[in-house]
């Protein structure tokens, strides 16, 4: 497909109308009393991009957390293709086809960015254990065509020049791309992104935000994004759901969330929540309507 | 000393090191993707010594006893991890710590119990006793030949094995990043697996050497080498495996040529000077020589 039709489109016009691939029904999440996440509820259909946000400690980081298998929802289930997946490693979720950036870069430090993707390959389509012991003939074939799938996703990312760089020697934006790089290595069918735009200007994020709707296209994704960046958010989301205390407090089009009310009380606050002290500490915060 | 005895001593102190560093490798691969300093290694080594010496009666080929005592090993090593270290995993860093202890012990009694404490000859093969002339008045044992030659091709393998391959890379992106690398589809128990088969067909060839440079085996023998070798990662810097065989072979040299130019009186203090230098490290240098300061990211 290519991208110069896919960019044609706007977000609103694209009405999500796949099949529900991942649900989440009444998940919640509490640790020792704060609830993270309270009844949750997804239906998140195959092809569709996702917008979450919500102010700071909203619960965005627990919901990806809780479908990823690193925290387990203490109530609700959570269904991939109709198989329950709350109770499976972290691993096993991965490898169903569920992968994920990080708001805060968790590359493989030591190593080169060539290898930081091929690690996220895991041991699927490689030589098995006892192969690589001995060493056997199909394994160094094997070897091969990991190496040059690699390539191709450091490739849809612009990073095939830098596989040799250490991943850490990256400039910032860099970095962030190798993680979606990383990410898309484990062959996912949903990727969720956790703030892709974290400390990116104007530009660097215009240009993410054409990236993501070109990998969507390219590779068939269903994309979840967490982002405080209302300018990526809007344009990139056919769907937003708003977070506020780890309760969806409104979900609807671009259109809609610009409009609604509740959004703009839980960004702002109301004169009571001002004075609570609550809602005033995150000074960076974008009011959805304001950007676009 | 003459250019001859410092030949000999050079090569003597490059096959010790040689043995630590294959002790070391296993510490490290262990310790960096477990956080677990399994003291229970050095018996792996024991046991690989024993296994080689009951195997050896059989007549067969040193070289067939040496390849079924180094399997008779990774079998060690995979029992020890399924029934020691799997249970525990992600408990605190001392419970680990006190599991491998408690497996050390049981297993040196345990040999102790089976094989008597009463040290027995090694059966080193007649062919590598023997004194190599490489000239110049150097002489060499041929042990100390095998054994640097072994432990580098070893060493290159595997260099090869987590560089080149999937299973190598995703165990170093394991031991950088267990969450991460989770997260990633990795399967964690794969890549201990590896790492404990790997660290004893290590240990099991160091046993062999270690048997061979001695001359005599017996079940206590895993102490020392694995106390040395716990010394040259932590001088190397702890879960960093190059680290650990550049420490093991400082450790090395060190200790042979202590031996060559201290005093008669002295050398049986070498021990003393060894973990002298390891407590100046840590003083000047907390990290090791290849280990990184970096604090870990939140």
């Amino acid at each position: 497909m290519s991208s110069g039709l896919v960019a044609e489109t706007t977000a609103d016009s694209l009405v999500p109308n796949g099949e529900p691939i991942l649900r989440a029904a009444r998940v919640g999440r509490a640790f020792r009393g704060l609830q993270a996440l309270a009844d949750y509820e997804l239906d998140l259909r195959q092809g569709e991009i996702l917008g979450v946000i919500g102010p700071n400690g909203a619960g965005k980081s627990t919901l990806f957390n809780v479908i990823t298998g690193f925290l387990r929802p203490t109530s609700g289930r959570i269904t991939f293709h109709g198989r329950e997946i709350v109770g499976l490693p972290p691993d096993k979720i991965a490898a169903l086809g569920i992968a994920r950036t990080f708001q805060n870069i968790r590359l493989f430090a030591g190593m080169s960015v060539l290898d930081n993707v091929r690690a996220a390959q895991g041991m699927r389509g490689g030589a098995g254990f006892w192969e690589t012991i001995i060493s056997a003939p199909s394994f160094l074939r094997k070897e091969r065509a990991m190496e040059e799938r690699a390539m191709d996703h450091l490739a849809a990312l612009g990073l095939a020049d830098l596989h040799g760089a250490a991943a850490t020697s990256l400039p910032y934006g860099f970095q962030r791309k190798l993680e979606i790089a990383r990410a898309l290595a484990t062959e996912p069918t949903v990727l969720l992104l956790d703030e892709p735009a974290a400390g990116m200007n104007a530009q660097e994020t215009a240009d993410l935000t054409q990236l993501i709707r070109d990998l969507h296209a390219r590779f068939g994704l269903t994309v979840v994004v967490v982002e405080h960046d209302m300018s990526l958010i809007m344009r990139l989301c056919q769907r937003i759901q708003v977070l506020n205390y780890g309760r969806v407090i409104a979900s609807g089009t671009p259109a809609e969330i610009r409009a609604d009310p509740r959004v703009i009380e839980a960004y702002l606050g109301t004169d009571e929540t001002v004075n609570d002290g609550l809602q005033t500490q995150d000074a960076g915060r974008q009011v959805p309507g304001e950007s676009l | 000393m003459n250019f001859g005895q410092f030949g000999q001593q050079f090569v003597n102190g490059l096959s010790l090191g040689s043995i630590y560093a294959l002790v070391a490798i296993g510490l490290a691969m262990i310790f960096g993707i477990l956080r677990l300093i399994n003291f229970a290694h050095g018996e792996v080594l024991m046991l690989g010594a024993f296994a080689t010496y009951f195997y050896a009666r059989s007549g067969l080929p040193f070289l067939v006893v040496a390849v079924l005592a180094v399997l008779t090993t990774v079998v060690i090593g995979l029992v020890m991890e399924r029934v020691a270290y799997r249970p525990t995993r992600g408990a605190p860093d001392v419970a680990l710590l006190l599991t491998s202890l408690g497996v050390s012990i049981a297993l040196q009694n345990a040999a102790v119990l089976a094989f008597s404490a009463q040290p027995r000859k090694f059966p080193t093969p007649r062919l590598i006793e023997q004194q190599v002339d490489l000239g110049a008045g150097v002489q060499i044992s041929g042990t100390n030949l095998v054994t640097v030659g072994v432990a580098l091709a070893l060493m290159a393998g595997l260099t090869l094995f987590v560089t080149r391959t999937q299973l190598g890379v995703s165990m170093r992106a394991t031991a950088e990043n267990v969450t991460a690398a989770q997260l990633m589809g990795i399967n964690i128990t794969t890549v201990i697996v590896a790492a404990f088969v790997i660290g004893s067909v290590m240990a099991g060839v160091a046993g062999i050497l270690w048997g061979a440079r001695v001359g005599r085996i017996e079940p206590l023998m895993g102490f020392i080498p694995v106390l040395k070798a716990f010394v040259a990662t932590v001088i190397g810097g702890f879960g960093s495996i190059p680290g650990a065989v550049l420490g093991a072979y400082i450790l090395g040299f060190g200790e042979i040529f202590l031996v060559a130019w201290l005093p008669d009186a002295l050398t049986s203090y070498r021990d003393a000077f060894v973990f002298t230098a390891l407590i100046l490290v840590l003083l000047v240098r907390p990290q090791g020589i290849l280990g990184s300061t970096e604090p870990e990211k939140i």
